[in-house]
């Protein structure tokens, strides 16, 4: 039963992306075109978060660190 | 805000999908199914490449089979249309052969349900028919005078309460050849932002010096008229010779209703003169139909040129123009559309002979008042219902135009297909006739609704709004709240 709902409620949100980037009007082939675009876009920025967002964190913990205390960390030299 | 930047977003992604279709066409990957020049014209100043090309060819295209559907009876309360589908994305259409029956009509100018096949107008210009035959085959100041003219300008006269009145076969051409004939060269036209093409048409046709007030701004209006009587024409300095103010009662594509007092007393301070087009508001206003100067209450004496069509409210064909019998008579011999268009049709002029009876009560029955009162308690019901719902409508209070928000462009043609299947016609409006990002749904009230129809029109609304989320309106209306009587114009949100 609430499958069916969350189906049914993917399905409205899907044509509410749709509707909002016209691709309710393209013709097949430009949705192909227009979906693979995006959704090369959407992997790429999904792939480079995973691979650098926490390497940008442990560098951001240490700045801040060296800010208010005053101690180097060992593991300090992670970054090559 | 939200919504303005989304708009922009499917407007650009349309825009991109364009230029890429157009890259094609130009290189014949892709087959080029619109009119091109011919190739000796290739070396020519180019006649597709503006904006409004671009536009047609890419956008409107796609969404072109909600508009001009053929109807295949008469346009009253429910209508049939002739389906059709399009194998080629609405390059070209075939008729299926079915017929949709009974559709819900809410986009037909049929303010007080006038348009019908059977009935006193329809009898008595059947009779007529017999009568005098359809055509005329003349024009006004040659044969074409019949005595039905005489009877009908009396009666409009009288209706409208002027001292004379002439009618015209054609209501746009009413505006655009009687204007020129009024003004010319040395005198000053201030129209308003939003006027309709026929009054733009006539004003440039005429070659006076127009000057544009923004829609229903009274201090606009008001500071052109001032800058006009101090600093006279721009390279003379002479004095106008006349000031001619051109506004609309209601304008179809706002709803929204003149500010007649205040324009009045400005051209009354300012010594100017005052055009009026009545074309939606004239039976559809009023406590007895008689237009937006009843409804305000003031005198018809004050307004210079009363002008209407018989088009909207009394389902014929054909304008008219009221006023003072001088200014009449000049134009029966001055004006273009006397002098050289086809005068109206005599069925015609039985139709809307009976319909002005009929609503001003000549003819003993109560029709035309229960008809009047019918239509301003539907505008009433719908719009309360319809902003009660969410919806941004614009317009005042008491017009039967009810223009909805719709914002995106791919909303344009999904409201127009939802709403036909589900048995409703409506009349979705985009680009040329309004700015691009504020594309709209028209709905026209009638007096010929029922409740009942309204109910299920207003059910189906609904529903598509859920489904494509239209309900942008931020405010939450306390129902009954009457709005005071100066908010003559729209915009329920600041978006």
């Amino acid at each position: 039963m609430d499958i069916k709902s969350m189906k049914y409620y993917l399905y409205w949100l899907y044509c509410q992306f749709e509707l909002i980037t016209c691709s309710y009007l393209m013709e097949p082939w430009e949705k192909l075109l227009f979906y693979s675009f995006n959704i090369t876009m959407l992997v790429m920025v999904l792939y480079i978060a995973y691979i650098f967002v926490p390497v940008h964190i442990t560098m951001a913990f240490q700045f801040f660190l060296h800010l208010f205390g005053n101690q180097h960390e060992n593991t300090v030299s992670i970054v090559k | 805000m939200l919504v303005a930047v989304l708009t922009y977003v499917g407007y650009g992604v349309l825009t991109l999908f364009g230029y890429l279709r157009d890259f094609m066409r130009q290189w014949k990957i892709e087959k080029c199914q619109n009119a091109t020049e011919r190739e000796e014209q290739k070396d020519f100043v180019p006649l597709y490449q503006d904006f409004e090309n671009f536009y047609n060819r890419n956008l409107y295209m796609r969404i072109r089979d909600s508009w001009n559907r053929p109807i295949c009876s008469v346009p009253g309360a429910k209508v049939d249309m002739m389906e059709r589908v399009s194998h080629d994305y609405n390059w070209t259409f075939t008729y299926t052969g079915r017929v949709i029956k009974d559709i819900i009509n809410m986009g037909s100018y049929n303010y007080l349900g006038f348009a019908q096949k059977a009935g006193t107008c329809q009898e008595a210009a059947a009779k007529v028919l017999s009568q005098y035959g359809a055509g005329v085959c003349s024009t006004r100041q040659e044969m074409g005078n019949l005595d039905k003219h005489e009877e009908l300008e009396k009666l409009v006269a009288r209706f409208l309460g002027v001292e004379s009145a002439m009618a015209y076969g054609m209501g746009f051409a009413t505006n655009s050849m009687n204007i020129p004939a009024l003004v010319g060269k040395g005198c000053l036209i201030l129209s308003d932002e939003l006027n309709h093409a026929s009054l733009v048409l006539g004003a440039r046709l005429s070659g006076a010096t127009i000057r544009i007030f923004k829609h229903n701004n009274m201090q606009s209006l008001e500071k052109l008229l001032k800058d006009a009587i101090v600093h006279g024409q721009p390279r003379t300095r002479r004095p106008w010779k006349k000031i001619l103010i051109l506004v609309e009662g209601i304008y179809s594509m706002e709803g929204s209703i003149v500010r007649l007092p205040e324009v009045i007393a400005l051209k009354k301070k300012y010594k100017s003169y005052l055009y009026l087009d009545e074309a939606h508001s004239i039976g559809a206003l009023g406590p007895t139909g008689r237009g937006v100067v009843e409804y305000f209450g003031l005198s018809p004496e004050d307004v210079d040129v009363m002008m209407g069509t018989f088009t909207k409210s009394f389902g014929a064909a054909g304008g008219y123009i009221g006023g003072k019998k001088e200014l009449i008579d000049y134009l029966r011999t001055y004006s273009h559309s006397a002098v050289y268009a086809t005068s109206l049709s005599p069925p015609v002029v039985e139709q809307i002979i009976t319909s002005m009876k009929c609503i001003m009560g000549e003819d003993g029955t109560n029709v035309g008042k229960a008809r009047v009162q019918q239509l301003a308690e539907n505008t009433r019901y719908f719009r309360r219902r319809l902003k009660e719902m969410g919806f941004i409508i614009y317009g005042n209070e008491d017009s039967p135009v009810v223009p909805l928000m719709l914002y995106m462009p791919a909303k344009i043609g999904a409201f127009g297909r939802e709403m036909l299947k589900r048995n409703i016609g409506v009349v979705v409006v985009g680009f040329p006739a309004t700015p691009i990002i504020e594309s709209r749904a028209r709905f026209c009230l009638s007096a010929a609704h029922t409740k009942e129809m309204l109910d299920t029109a207003l059910k189906e609304i609904n529903e598509v709004g859920d489904l494509l989320q239209l309900k942008y309106s931020r405010h939450r209306l306390v129902p009954l709240l009457d709005r005071p009587f100066d908010e003559t114009t729209y915009e329920e949100t600041e978006d």
